[in-house]
């Protein structure tokens, strides 16, 4: 990382911190504008959180890899999130999986070469009733069938 | 930044203690409760853990440990509380009212050998090839509740690497019950912050930030964590294997030097109790286990504090009469590897300030290979000179590639008391049978100066009885009673002394005489020094300093990096607890009184190596080569 962008993310988090506060508490809100603005949170940014909240960087990367939204190394710029819990496994989950696998030729976990979408599994959405669900990005979808899904992929591409 | 004057544990964590004296005899100051249908007052607030240990009902623990906040998430402790629904974590229950509580019903029992069969499901490895084998709270464990089969069935499969990367300290993740005891260790202990938990449910374990190489990560490796694992997760990285190698090849001539800590804690691998000094005994033992030659580690501990005191008395010389800006002061020590380690990361704008004197250990190291070597007409080639030392640091310390000034590797391996314990029990020797011996030529044995170095204040304690003789010329035994100097020792976390030097000085001694020419400047000046034990209390002292308080006016610190300095280090026996501590610097107390010689500038192979081999005295140019060194500013940022 050059030091141009190593002082600006330092007074990026320096402004978030004015915002929140200084408490332990005002981590994961730093955390989410860091990973809304920049997509990841890098060590580096990881660090300069923790010196000027006084916490321990480590402490900071406990909390990014506890939750699924938050990730410390670079991932698509889009990020497609298939919701595996079982409602929506019942209501045909599976076929909305391969479509989407087959669409984007990767399976989930991968990002695709282009770096454009990272394709990914997540618990349950609150969608149950209206299952199978994925979100992209911030946004929910749901009643998928394969058509559907693939349809919604090919906008984001 | 501001400083936070209580430990950083959030507050949910911290132990529900009411400690307020007058209270316990007051009206409501005391509760009756209950315990296995026996009526006992307690104190309000008390933990059910704690009023059952006073009561001495045994109540199973894994993730409570004297020295952490509470944390219950190992539930192994609970019991029934009547009325209550579900059973209670005794460790993190304070008593506030009249409650009645059972401790071995059938459903505390299976809800412990649960949680036990649910550990041991997730516990990969076997016993027999365990470091901690027999000393294992686990293990213990499983033979208290009778466990004889897997209930829930045992991982078949390693599920994460050993991270064998540090010189001191060893992870294997796959004997971690995750009762976090390390983490509360490394952040609110050490203050150091290498270690946490990291990802969700099952896939949990603890690791470094950005699941780094411990090498790699700001780790000062104090190994407190060591001391305090329940399994063998975390042990020390043992070289005994090439010892061995090294004692069977007739080539080699070996040689150890034994710290004093180490011989004030050993006795309690042979089963005595903690505080037996084992000195003697153990000379004889490593004799017949083949080492060449038996040295006192603290010789360098007297050398130590001459070097060092002699430095102070230069630094304050040259910042009072030749106003010298560009000197530092307040000096601090640097016999603690973990401690510098700890500076050249958290605080490597300080670096100036630390003694340039190497540790006893490593001024050992570079005499055995350079004096001792052509003393005795010994190839330094063939010496491997081994020390056994209280501390995992110390094997990262000899590992420094500044430590070669000898032209060889100084010190070759770095032994902890607990490796030595089962080289000791491998050559099947009982040790508190052997008999007693001394150390061996030309070093001999030393002064009780050195000898105390292995508890928090030591340092200081030895520094202020030659800096006393040096100075004012009067005997320290008129200064101090019985030249125990009581204010710097003990257990709070930092001691603040002024010592007022007065205006009667004594004539410059011999051996510093080229260096000063008279006292004359030192008239009227207060003394100040300080005495830190712990890095989070070091923590303290540096933000102070930063901040410009009072010890930024302190002449000289002592700083250590374990709680209760070497008796308490991260090599020494498991377990450890304050009380455990507190008896091991007893013995160290006792030892020195009982000794003739006890102040290092009276060592007479002190003075001898100044007249034979270190000719241009303290801080010259032959001991700035062989016995100072430099540090490396390494900063906090993991790259």
């Amino acid at each position: 990382m050059l030091v141009m962008e190593k002082n600006q993310l330092t007074e990026e988090i320096e402004v978030l911190i004015k915002k929140y506060g200084k408490e332990r508490s005002s981590l994961i809100p730093i955390l989410q504008d860091i990973q809304k603005q920049h997509s990841y949170i890098s060590d580096y940014a990881q660090q300069e959180v923790a010196r000027l909240l006084d916490i321990h960087p480590v402490e900071v990367f406990s909390v990014i890899s506890f939750y699924a939204f938050l990730n410390s190394s670079p991932k698509g710029r889009n990020i497609v999130r298939l919701c595996q819990t079982i409602t929506c496994d019942l209501a045909g989950k599976k076929n909305v999986a391969s479509a989407i696998e087959r669409e984007l030729g990767i399976k989930f976990g991968q990002t695709t070469p282009d770096n454009k979408i990272t394709l990914e599994y997540a618990n349950c959405l609150g969608m149950c009733d209206v299952g199978p669900a994925m979100i992209v990005n911030d946004r929910v979808y749901y009643k998928l069938d394969p058509e559907k899904a693939v349809s919604i992929i090919n906008e984001i591409r | 930044m501001e400083t936070k004057e209580a430990s950083r544990a959030p507050v949910s964590q911290k132990a529900h203690i009411i400690e307020n004296k007058d209270f316990e005899g007051k009206i409501g100051g005391t509760v009756s409760i209950e315990i296995n249908e026996k009526k006992v007052q307690v104190p309000l607030g008390t933990t059910i853990l704690d009023a059952c240990r006073k009561n001495n009902i045994h109540i199973p623990t894994l993730c409570h440990h004297e020295d952490l906040c509470v944390a219950g998430v190992c539930r192994i402790c609970v019991v029934e509380v009547e009325g209550m629904r579900t059973l209670q974590a005794s460790c993190a229950f304070p008593i506030t009212s009249p409650i009645k509580i059972k401790t071995s019903t059938p459903m505390v029992r299976k809800a412990r050998r649960h949680i036990i069969d649910l550990l041991l499901s997730e516990h990969y490895g076997e016993c027999y090839s365990c470091v901690r084998n027999n000393n294992c709270e686990l293990q213990k464990l499983a033979k208290e509740y009778g466990v004889d089969s897997y209930t829930f069935g045992h991982v078949q499969k390693s599920k994460y690497p050993v991270d064998n990367s540090s010189f001191s300290v060893i992870r294997d993740i796959d004997k971690c019950i995750l009762c976090k005891r390390c983490v509360r260790t490394c952040i609110d202990l050490q203050e150091v912050g290498v270690l946490e938990a990291v990802h969700r449910g099952h896939d949990t374990h603890i690791n470094t930030f950005m699941e780094k190489d411990l090498a790699d990560v700001v780790c000062i490796n104090c190994g407190q964590c060591i001391n305090r694992c329940p399994t063998g997760a975390l042990h020390a990285n043992d070289p005994s294997d090439e010892i061995w190698d090294a004692i069977d090849n007739p080539k080699k001539h070996v040689v150890i030097q034994t710290a004093p800590s180490p011989r004030a804690a050993i006795g309690e691998e042979f089963g005595l109790g903690a505080g037996h000094s084992m000195t003697y005994q153990l000379n004889s033992a490593l004799r017949r286990i083949g080492f060449n030659a038996v040295f006192d580690t603290n010789f360098t501990a007297d050398l130590t504090i001459i070097e060092e005191g002699t430095e102070l008395i230069l630094r304050l010389y040259k910042a009072v009469v030749e106003k010298n800006p560009q000197i530092k002061l307040p000096q601090f020590t640097s016999c603690s590897p973990g401690w510098v380690k700890y500076l050249e990361h958290f605080y490597p704008e300080y670096i100036d300030n630390l003694s340039s004197a190497k540790s006893p250990q490593q001024m050992f190291g570079s005499l055995l290979k350079t004096f001792y070597a052509q003393k005795r007409g010994i190839n330094p080639e063939d010496i491997v000179s081994v020390a056994v030392m209280p501390c995992s640091a110390k094997k990262f310390e000899c590992n420094r590639p500044e430590m070669t000034d000898s032209g060889y590797k100084d010190v070759d391996y770095g032994l902890t008391t607990r490796e030595l314990a089962k080289m000791i029990k491998e050559a099947g020797i009982n040790l508190p049978e052997m008999p007693k011996e001394h150390f061996d030529d030309p070093f001999g044995d030393a002064s009780g100066a050195g000898l105390i170095f292995g508890a928090t204040g030591g340092v200081m304690e030895a520094a202020i009885r030659t800096i006393v003789e040096f100075v004012l010329g009067k005997k320290t035994e008129d200064v101090f009673e019985k030249a125990n100097v009581l204010p710097v020792r003990g257990f709070e976390g930092i001691k603040y002394v002024e010592l007022p030097l007065g205006t009667e000085m004594g004539p410059v001694p011999e051996i510093i005489k080229h260096l000063v020419p008279n006292w004359d400047w030192l008239k009227g000046v207060t003394l100040k020094v300080a005495v830190a034990h712990g890095t989070a209390n070091a923590k303290k002292i540096m933000e102070d300093i930063k901040a410009g308080g009072k010890f930024s006016e302190c002449h000289f610190i002592e700083f250590m990096a374990c709680p209760g300095g070497c008796i308490g280090g991260g090599g020494q026996p498991i377990p450890t607890s304050p009380e455990i501590r507190k008896k091991r610097a007893e013995a160290i107390y006792a030892e020195d009184e009982s000794l003739e010689l006890r102040k290092s500038h009276e060592n007479p192979n002190v003075v001898r190596i100044y007249e034979e081999y270190l000719t241009d005295g303290p801080c010259g140019h032959i001991s700035h080569k062989l016995l100072h060194t430099h540090y490396k500013p390494r900063g906090r940022y993991i790259a």
